[in-house]
């Protein structure tokens, strides 16, 4: 296994100190670290975080390896500075099984770029009737501990119930898509006044904010944990506080697009701007970000969502809704707080691998850790050009924009899936 | 001139003056023995109808073919598009025939919008969704201005389903850039949110259709889909009928020079009493007439008729 030594690097955003990698591990930090037979990485200038993990990633293996598969997606992820992924449960067939979810970590052992860590569905086939086999898919290879219908809400109180007490037995969390479907059929978009200019359904900030306020009730009642996916209104925002006030054992996770992109991109009718929560208003935004700083939200989640060319070249409501993020996700991060790199540190990495579960990612780099880390160039811009991106699918929302930050180098268990901004298989 | 018309909102008071004037010259042709002008001669109007829409379709046809131009129909029925393709390629074809406008009817709101990407013709919105129907407005304008004179300082009721209606949408934005006033009555379940921030500031909103009734020159009653109540908008087509619907009593508390427009097709006895559709007050078959003159004006100046 070939030693790496990192010179000069900022570690966490502190003064620059030398990192060396070895058999798998942080063997050493500090200045002036010498080893001969390592290769040495030239850290000037660069940023060292804990390899990011993204709780929400879409790798639509199996059923739509057309929009992505899990080493494509993979690849995306360690080019965007991950090191640990969890794979929602949407795919085709759905990963309600144990054999399902092994397969789709069997597939990302494989790819070898990023830990997969499967998410189970909550209920058979995502239907929102039954309790899929949660235990089996626990006690599986996968290990799964995230159980998510994402996609769909857990709309049945009592299931939701059922659900977040089940699942206390092997320390499970449920990850709830927070939309009533009643209030949202046929939405298209935020409900305001951009909605209503351009004759789109809307989808009323009420019907995330009326789930996640059962739901933290449901938790608190039952005594379990619940994370809430995508928050996407201030409205949320307000109910996650006070549940957190008392102490409700809730997190919360947003995307990078709703920290940076309004619902006024839906007037171009360019469904690369259609998701699911929708885009909001620059409010929302505001709460969102300030709940972020404050920890109401605990983590920047991707959701990314690879989608086929044809699902997206079309009218608006016959789109598929989502938006590509691995890849772009520490660039809007910076952009939204700044250099703040312990916050980013722990938006992206130290706490979503805690709620998953991951124990050697989320940790950063100390002697004798994993050797699970991102090198990143802070002074870097880059303009986005959908064509170069890793992922099979190419609906980013960021086409043409220039964003700060580049991954330089990526590393898992100490060997690198990324060197000089570049995948290494 | 504009090269798309996909809004009331892409035309300022100038262009639609000057469309509404141009209509009024496309009128006499219709009054002649020979009711065809060589303005368009060469070129292709697609009319491209992902519903069924009749009315729209023939007035369309009927304006290009008095303009000279060659019309293809592609309906949606019968054709590939049942069979899958997907806007885009058709698109595609009709770009590669030679489309030098496209009228298009889809029942996804911005798909005109889609449609002006992928080819280099005009396009023209005959309804999208629950968006907007451009070319209503603009006859519905013409119509107001023939029988009362003038737009601007008008003040005009919208009455019924705005929430649904692309008709609505479109005239709220041309009438506001023509200087009249308008005011969304409805049962509040059907009146979006934040219309005035929407569409123009000052477009006033009230859910008392009898109150509103003496103080404008125009009530334009909206067509109500039947299937709304089984959406609980409003518990039923009597109730609805009964506070929102205009009735003989209802008409006579309207100004003495007051008119009654209605874009159809009605649902008479539920928005509309069979004594208002059919009194003198009533516009609605002018409307129709009027909009092939609009139509024909919409075509001739976005294919730069004018020009040649």
């Amino acid at each position: 296994m070939t030693a790496y030594l990192i010179t000069s690097v900022s570690v966490v955003g502190a003064a620059p100190t030398d990192l060396l990698i070895r058999d798998g591990v942080i063997a050493a930090v500090g200045p002036g670290l010498t080893a001969p037979d390592a290769t040495v990485v030239d850290g000037a200038g660069l940023v060292a975080l804990p390899g990011l993990v993204d709780l929400h990633t879409h790798l639509r293996e199996p059923g739509r390896e057309d929009a992505e598969t899990v080493e494509s997606g993979s690849r995306a992820a360690a080019l965007g500075g991950y090191t640990a992924v969890c794979a929602m449960a949407n795919t085709s067939p759905v990963a309600d099984t144990a054999g399902v979810v092994e397969q789709v970590w069997r597939l990302g052992r494989e790819a070898g770029l990023v830990d997969v860590q499967p998410i189970g569905a909550v209920t058979v086939g995502l239907a929102g009737e039954r309790l899929a086999e949660l235990g089996a898919m626990a006690d599986s290879a996968a290990q799964v501990r995230i159980f998510s219908d994402d996609g769909h809400c857990v709309a049945d109180p009592k299931l939701m119930r059922r659900a977040l007490e089940y699942v206390k037995a092997f320390d499970g969390i449920i990850a709830q898509h927070a939309e009533e479907p009643r209030l949202t059929e046929g939405a298209q978009m935020h409900e305001g006044e951009v909605s209503t200019r351009l004759g789109l359904i809307g989808w009323p900030a009420v019907a995330e904010e009326a789930i996640i306020a059962r739901d933290v009730l449901l938790a608190e009642h039952v005594g379990s944990r619940l994370h809430v996916c995508h928050v996407s209104t201030a409205g949320s925002v307000e109910v996650l506080r006070q549940a957190k006030a008392r102490g409700v054992r809730v997190t919360a996770e947003v995307t990078p697009h709703h920290l940076l992109l309004t619902d006024e991109r839906a007037e171009t009718y360019d469904p690369v701007y259609k998701v699911n929560p929708p885009l909001r208003t620059a409010a929302d935004i505001a709460a969102l970000r300030a709940a972020l700083a404050d920890g109401v939200i605990d983590v920047i989640a991707t959701d990314h969502a690879p989608h086929a060319v044809e699902d997206k070249e079309c009218e608006w409501a016959y789109a598929r809704p989502g938006m590509l993020g691995l890849e772009t996700a520490l660039s809007i991060a910076l952009d939204v707080l700044g250099p703040e790199w312990d916050l980013i540190a722990e938006r992206m990495s130290r706490t979503p691998a805690r709620i998953a579960g991951l124990t050697g990612h989320g940790v950063d780099p100390a002697p004798g850790v994993p050797a699970n880390l991102t090198l990143i160039d802070p002074a870097a811009h880059r303009t986005i050009e959908p064509a170069e991106l890793a992922s099979r699918s190419r609906n980013t929302p960021y086409a043409r924009m220039t964003l700060p930050g580049r991954i330089v180098a990526t590393f898992l268990r100490g060997e690198p899936t990324v060197l000089d901004g570049k995948a290494v298989k | 001139m504009i090269k798309h018309l996909l809004s009331g909102g892409d035309l300022d008071a100038d262009t639609a003056t000057e469309i509404l004037d141009t209509a009024a010259e496309m009128a006499t042709v219709a009054g002649r023995e020979i009711k065809k002008l060589p303005a368009l001669r060469g070129r292709t109007v697609v009319n491209l109808f992902y519903e069924d829409s009749t009315r729209t379709r023939i007035s369309f046809e009927a304006a290009a073919k008095r303009l000279s131009a060659d019309v293809i129909n592609f309906s949606a029925k019968g054709s590939s598009v049942t069979k899958g393709e997907s806007l885009k390629d058709t698109a595609l074809t009709l770009q590669a025939m030679g489309a030098d406008a496209v009228v298009i009817r889809h029942p996804a709101s911005g798909a005109p919008h889609r449609l002006a990407n992928w080819v280099d013709g005009s396009v023209v919105n005959a309804g999208d969704g629950t968006h907007e129907h451009p070319t209503q407005a603009l006859l519905d304008a013409y119509t107001m201005r023939s029988r009362l004179g003038r737009l601007a300082g008008l003040s005009v009721a919208v009455v019924g389903d705005v929430l649904h209606s692309r008709v609505a949408r479109s005239n709220v934005l041309l009438l506001s850039t023509l200087g009249a006033k308008v005011t969304l009555v409805g049962p509040p379940t059907l009146i979006p949110v934040d219309i005035a921030g929407a569409l123009a500031p000052g477009t006033n909103v009230s859910y008392d259709l009898d109150s509103v009734l003496p103080n404008v020159d125009v009530v334009m009653m909206l067509r109500v889909q039947r299937e709304r109540m089984n959406d609980s908008y409003f518990p039923s087509a009597r109730e609805y009928a009964r506070r929102y619907g205009l009735d003989g009593p209802r008409m006579r508390r309207l100004p003495e020079h007051a008119i009654v427009m209605h874009p159809g097709p009605m649902n008479r006895g539920m928005e509309i009493t069979p004594e208002v559709a059919d009194s003198p007050r009533s516009t609605i078959v002018e409307q129709v007439t009027n909009g092939v003159s609009v139509r024909m004006a919409v075509l001739y100046l976005l294919l730069g008729g004018n020009n040649r």
